[in-house]
Formats: C-alpha cells, structure tokens, sequence
C-alpha cells in the first residue's frame, strides 16, 4: 500500500477543476497549471525512486484487495513512462504560454490540457482493465476538445474523422473486455494473467488478443495509422507535440503491458502479427515521410516510423529486444516533443509549411537551427545521443533472435528517418533567405526556453545512458517475468 | 437465452456497421450509437444470462445476478452518452461552418 502512486492522477485533476473557475484570469491559470504540473513532475520523480529502492509499489483503492477492487501498480516502466510524460507535459505547456493564443487560454485550454494529463498518467499506472478504458477515455476525451479548440475549418473537419475512429476503437476495446470477461471472468490484469494460463491460451483467448491488438493498435497508430496523419497536423504546435510525444505511447504502453503480461503464451500467433504490423508500418511510414514536402505531414510520418521501431521490440520479446524498446519509448516521448515544437517555431518563424517556400533561417535563428539539428540526429540514433542506446538494444535483439528481415526493416527505417528530417533542415535553415511576411516574427525566450530544457534532456539521455539503463534494465526484467508483477500485486 | 441475444447483437452490429460506412454524417452518428448499444448488450450477454434476484442484498435471494457487468455498463453509458453529445455539437458546428454533412466532400487533400 503506498498512497504516492495516485498523486500523478490526483494533483493534475484537482489542477484542472481549479483551474475551471479562473476562466478569465490568464495570469493565475498560467501559474496553478505550472505549479500543479512541477508538483506531478516531482510526485512521479519520488515513485520511480521509491519502486527503485523497495520494488514494485501497489495501491489498493479503498483497502479491497485484487482481484475485487481496483488497484494501481507502479513497476519500473510505469514509473518511468509516468515520470517522462509529466515531464513531457511541463515543457509543452511552457511552450503553450506564447504560441497557442489568448482566446484559446480563456476558453480552458489549461483544464484541458490537465485532464489529458490525468488520462495518460491513469493509463500508465492502472492494473485494471476496466480502469485502463475508462483512462484512455478521460485522455481521448480531452484530447476531441484540444484538437477542435479554435474551430477553424479544418480543425472541424479532421476532428470528426479522429472521434469517429477513436469512438469505433473504445467500442472494440469494450467488446474486447467484455469477451475477456465471459471467457476467463475477471478484469484485474495480474489476475487476468494466472487466469490465462490456466486456461492454457486456446482458440478462444488467441482470438480475443488479437481483438486487443487490433483496438491498441487503432490507439497507437501501429499499421491502423491512416487517421494520424491528418489529425495531428491540424491543432496548433504545443498541442501536436504533447500529442506526438504521449497519446500513441499510451497505446503502445498497453500493447506491451498486454502481451507481456496476459497473452504471452502463443508468440508465433500475436507476435508474429505485431511483427508483420510493425514492419509494415515502418515501411509505409518511410513512404510517408520521403513523399511529402509539409513539416507538420513529415514529422507525423517520423511519429509512425518510430510506432513500428518499438513494436518490433516488442514482437522479438528478447531481454535485450524489450530493454531497448522501453529505452526507445522513453528516449522517444521527448525526442518528439522536441522535434514537434521545433517544428512549430519553423513554421512560425517562416509563416508556411511547406518546405519550397522557406529557407534561410539559420542566420537568424541560429538557436533553433542547431537545436532541429540535434533533435533529427538524436531520432535518427546517432550515437553520443539519446536515441542510440535503444535502437542499439533492439537492433541487437533482432539479430539475436534472427529475425534478420525485420531487422534490416528497422534499420533501413532509421536511414529515411535521418533523410527525411536532415531535408527539413536543410530546406528550412539553408540556402536563401525567402521573401518573408514584412516584419520578421519574433522568436520569444519562452519558446526557445522549452525546446533548449527538452534538448538537454536527450543529450543527458545519450551521455547518461548507463545510468538510464539501470532503471530500463530493471523494467525489462519485469516484462520478461510477469511472476514479479503478479506476486507484487496479488500476494501481499 | 444467449443465442437470441447474440443474434440481436449481431444485427445491431451489422446495421451499425452499414451506418458508418455512409456518406451522412448523421447517419455515421446513429450508426455509432447503435454499435454502443449493441456492445452493452454484449457485456450484459457474456456474463451468463441466469436467473437470479436482482443484486440487491434486501431480496434475501438465493441467487443474484452478476453485478459487475452491470456497472461496467453504467460507467461505459455514461461515457458514450458524453462523447455522443459532444459528437452532435461537433456535427452540427461543422454543418454551419463548412456547408455540407456529406463525408465524401470532406476529404480535404487540399489546406484551405
């Protein structure tokens, strides 16, 4: 029993029903929401060392012991995921201060951006299925209203098409629940698993996975990404990178928390699909992000590409190959939080997005030039950052477990990745200056302020990889046994 | 019992189904709805239709209900009812503004 574990949850809520009242006071919504995100970032912080020190951390709701009440669970990957996505959070939201516009912050923009913060961190630390829907509701909820907030037309028009999928989606997820629960008769996750396998992972259950495969990957834009594209290029920079960074982790965290967890039994069946899934999404993704000439539609694409990197992990399911996705979803959350908002000053600064109409920017901004720059060779894997000791890991893993094809899939990925994002800057930030609108916008200390926090941040993550890999190696380990997790949350 | 039901859940499904895959947009709204309805039911159907008392400990029964499935269908109501509403008001902002409630005009390849 340990209360901290609902503070991620609790201090971002009470943030936002706060937060409500202040409507016209921009001011005072500015600092409570960045109190309450210091507060949440500091809260996690003290979970990842609490579960560092003593092992994996339970909370029981009410005092109903598991498997009759809901109960929250922080391993390794929980805390670490938690502790990223708060992060995550405050630098966006600083960088939301300048650039998402007054009428925007009055009409609860901050309550908002809250409530998807309560969804993710809920998703990350619930060990209840039931629970985990209702989380992943409380964040694509939040997430209608962020994308729609403003109502030009085309925030109109893609957010019918990112709610009907995602409503499409929540209604598979509870057909997928509620066969799980005729099948095997609970919804607690560790319980879920010893169920499971006892009943031995038949036609039935394998059938079942892979309705759950096919509802996390609509949430995390593995192979069923047709809708991303779209629907992340349309909310304003801030909002795109908190999307980018957290809502399609969120769906990965549960595709990886479910087949390691519950159906791990059948890998030839659920993780060669994945597998299949992830390669195809690398490739189609690679397309994408080779075949358009907008920043928003090519960095979308990278968010693809980097989906199916991890899900390869997860389908080679080694020690090292789960090691390195962890560390590549981590790395990931705010290598792209950074790319988005850096994204965001190009557009900004060049007024267009598309990429024959800009160029030159390098002699004046030379901060968020160099800063891209360090941000696309950070996602590509170049080795003194963050993004290397992960695709090392998987890339290992795959070979260790010959799956030689998926592997040079993966590697062959990381090639566009590099290209696609080294075009960008190459257009925007060489060549000649283009004729711009009269005044030159300017480039506020805030917005840089957030990028530079984040680009520290994969920087240290390279340099510091042995320490980060202490905690990641630990998480692995929980993945590989679910015994752990189990014994932590049933025998207490 | 659960045959009839399954079958009720496949036709909503089905009609469901046809619904969305259509060009209005109020009709891909109704067709959601349906598919809402048709999953509640479903978690009604899959945790065995016995006969009991209602899950009240006053009936002194000798057999209730599962109560679980029904307050995984109150909470899951609930949360379809919000999402239906605010799916309307979207429906109905994006009828005013851009004109149409046809799916296929709406693509939008090119960037107003």
């Amino acid at each position: 029993m340990n209360n901290l574990l609902v503070f991620p949850l609790l201090i971002p809520l009470c943030a936002a029903a706060i937060l409500i009242f202040l409507k016209n006071n921009v001011i005072a919504q500015r600092w409570i929401s960045v109190i309450g995100m210091l507060a949440t970032v500091s809260a996690s912080g003290a979970i990842l060392v609490q579960v560092k020190t003593e092992g994996i951390q339970t909370l029981h709701m009410s005092g109903w012991m598991p498997p009759y009440g809901i109960v929250f669970v922080a391993d390794t990957l929980a805390a670490l995921l938690v502790l990223a996505a708060s992060a995550v959070g405050a630098f966006c939201l600083i960088f939301s201060f300048g650039t998402v516009g007054a009428e925007r912050e009055r009409y609860y923009y901050y309550p908002f951006f809250q409530f998807l913060l309560v969804g993710v961190n809920g998703s990350f630390l619930t060990g209840d299925l039931f629970n985990l829907f209702v989380c992943f509701e409380v964040m694509l909820i939040s997430s209608y209203a962020l994308i729609v907030l403003g109502g030009t037309k085309r925030q109109l028009r893609e957010t019918l098409k990112y709610m009907l999928i995602n409503i499409l989606s929540s209604t598979l997820f509870v057909a997928a629940v509620a066969y799980l629960y005729g099948a095997v008769g609970t919804l607690n996750m560790a319980h879920l698993s010893l169920r499971v396998a006892e009943a031995g992972q038949d036609g039935i259950l394998n059938v079942i996975a892979i309705l759950f495969l096919i509802v996390f990957s609509l949430k995390a834009g593995l192979f069923l990404f047709f809708w991303l594209p779209g629907s992340y290029s349309v909310p304003p920079a801030a909002v795109a990178a908190l999307f980018g960074a957290l809502l399609t982790k969120v769906g990965l965290y549960a595709l990886i928390r479910t087949f390691t967890l519950i159906f791990y039994h059948e890998p030839q069946v659920t993780h060669g699909w994945i597998g299949w899934m992830a390669a195809a999404t690398m490739v189609l993704g690679a397309f994408g992000a080779v075949a358009y000439s907008d920043v928003q539609r090519i960095l979308n694409y990278n968010v693809v590409i980097s989906v199916g990197f991890i899900a390869f992990g997860l389908a080679v399911a080694s020690k090292d190959s789960l090691d390195g996705a962890v560390f590549y979803l981590l790395h990931d959350m705010f290598a792209k939080a950074l790319l988005f908002i850096l994204g965001g000053l190009i557009v900004h600064l060049s007024g267009t997005s598309r990429l024959k109409e800009m160029g030159g920017l390098i002699r004046k901004y030379p901060a968020a030039g160099w800063m891209f720059f360090i941000a696309a060779l950070a996602v590509a894997g170049i080795p003194p950052l963050s993004g290397f000791a992960g695709k090392l890991l998987l890339i290992r893993g795959g070979l260790q477990e010959k799956e030689y094809l998926l592997t040079a899939i993966s590697l062959a990925s990381s090639f566009i990745v590099l290209y696609s994002l080294i075009r960008l800057f190459m257009n925007a930030f060489w060549g000649e200056e283009k004729a711009r609108p009269e005044q030159a916008p300017a480039l506020s200390k805030g917005m840089l302020l957030s990028a530079a926090g984040l680009c520290v941040i994969v920087i240290a993550m390279g340099l510091g990889s042995e320490w980060v890999y202490r905690f990641v190696t630990d998480a692995g380990d929980t993945l590989m046994n679910p015994a752990i997790y189990i014994d932590a949350v049933l025998k207490e | 019992m659960e045959l009839y039901m399954s079958l009720a859940i496949g036709i909503i499904f089905t009609v469901g189904v046809y619904l969305i895959l259509s060009r209005s947009l109020l009709r891909i709204i109704l067709g959601t709805s349906l598919l809402t309805h048709g999953v509640h039911m479903l978690l009604l159907t899959m945790s065995r239709l016995k006969t009991g008392a209602a899950p009240l400990l006053g009936q002194k029964a000798d057999a209730y209900v599962d109560p679980l499935p029904q307050a995984l269908i109150l909470t899951s109501i609930v949360i379809s009812f919000g999402v239906t509403s605010f799916f309307f008001v979207l429906a109905y902002k994006a009828y005013q503004k851009l004109g149409t409630d046809d799916m296929e005009l709406l693509r939008g390849k090119d960037d107003e």
